[in-house]
């Protein structure tokens, strides 16, 4: 076989091999087995399964239902599914100061242990933004609202807008 | 072509840059979410979006000099696997600056993420083989080889975002994206484009010249240990 009939058939077989893999993730079943979290309804559909082991929680905030307590820095919140009133929700509870868009209604992933209790203890608390990228509308003012939060603790809860 | 190309493209891209980030830090407005912290986004998107072409050149000159053996299609392998890796890690260390005041994190274990890291390790593997080799025909064909494999990650990463959650968002596109935020995003990709094409071309002059030199001449290059240690065309 000449070199160059060999590299062809190298070619043939590294394009065959590309092709496969990329087959495997696109059209395979990997993304059942790697859920990056799951949603709140998902979460209780597990049961007792769902008691223990570390887990990433993922949803919306529940408008109105977030709850800080300066005097014990802990904050409670209702994470549910999506934004239909009266998806599954699931309380849960975070020692952590939230990043700053932490607000009613945005999107949340939160990583730690739910239990017979129904409160999900998170120990990490980490908030989605959309692909959407917009002008403040009249009125509203970004810069100030930022230094607002950087000033207090409690400004997260509040939250603007 | 060359030549003028290497003298045009810097006061080019240089021109696009200042121009792009200019209006991208004090014209366009905030995110009013985000504040000015989306201002990132006016770099980490473009580093990304160029580093993905880089590698997406690097599969077809793999591909091409599988097909058809040349050293200037091995060069131009070489030369923009590099720039491609440089891009990409440029993009991913700005993602995790951004991934901080916005998510709370830098990293987390996201599929975007995940697939980025592989991408970034997988380039990474594919340097150091062509390193490794020294018979440069066997390390075109086995890097090559490596091209073709590693590229399947690029339209992975492309879709991680709609195939698996993440906390990546998904691409945004002009409708999602205000006007006055588009132009600078467009201005400062055409800079890290000329940026790109402006480093291949540097890098792939010297990857040529090394190809040609190391053809011509395999003992007279400088090598890391005795001579007597070596097995002649493998390390």
């Amino acid at each position: 076989m000449t070199p160059v009939a060999r590299n062809r058939l190298i070619l043939v077989g590294a394009l065959l091999v590309a092709g496969a893999g990329l087959a495997v993730v696109a059209f395979g079943k990997i993304g059942d087995n790697l859920v990056y979290y799951w949603s709140p309804a998902e979460m209780l559909g597990q049961g007792e399964k769902a008691y223990g082991p570390t887990i990433r929680l993922g949803g919306v905030v529940k408008p109105g239902s977030i709850q800080w307590n300066a005097e014990h820095t802990t904050l409670h919140f209702h994470v549910a599914t999506d934004h239909t009133p009266g998806s599954a929700s699931v309380l849960v509870r975070s020692t952590e100061v939230p990043p700053q868009m932490f607000r009613d209604g945005i999107g949340v992933v939160v990583e730690g242990t739910f239990d017979k209790s129904q409160v999900f203890a998170s120990n990490r608390l980490m908030v989605n933004h959309s692909n959407e990228y917009r002008a403040p509308k009249p009125g509203e003012e970004p810069r100030k609202w930022q230094e607002t939060v950087e000033g207090s603790t409690t400004a997260s809860a509040t939250g603007a807008q | 072509m060359g030549k003028f190309l290497r003298m045009a493209l810097p006061p080019i891209a240089l021109g696009l840059l200042v121009t792009g980030h200019y209006i991208g830090l004090a014209v366009a407005p905030p995110d009013r979410e985000m504040g000015d912290v989306q201002r990132i986004m006016y770099a980490h998107v473009p580093a990304v979006w160029i580093a993905l072409m880089a590698l997406t050149i690097n599969f077809i000159c793999s591909v091409v000099y599988l097909f058809k053996p040349s050293w200037k299609t091995d060069s131009l392998a070489e030369a923009s696997a590099e720039v491609g890796l440089l891009f990409g890690t440029v993009g991913v260390l700005l993602g995790a600056i951004w991934g901080r005041p916005t998510w709370g994190v830098y990293w987390t274990w996201d599929p975007r993420l995940t697939t980025a890291a592989i991408l970034l390790v997988s380039y990474m593997g594919y340097m150091a083989l062509r390193r490794f080799v020294e018979d440069p025909e066997k390390r075109a064909v086995w890097s090559a080889v490596v091209g073709i494999i590693a590229a399947v990650d690029l339209p992975i990463i492309w879709y991680s975002v709609k195939w698996w959650r993440s906390l990546h968002q998904v691409q945004s596109s002009p409708k999602t994206v205000d006007p006055e935020m588009v132009l600078p995003l467009r201005i400062s990709a055409f800079a890290f484009l000329a940026f790109m094409i402006l480093f291949i071309l540097h890098r792939y002059r010297i990857a040529l010249h090394e190809r040609q030199a190391e053809v011509a001449l395999p003992d007279a290059l400088p090598t890391d240990g005795p001579q007597a240690n070596r097995t002649p065309g493998v390390v």
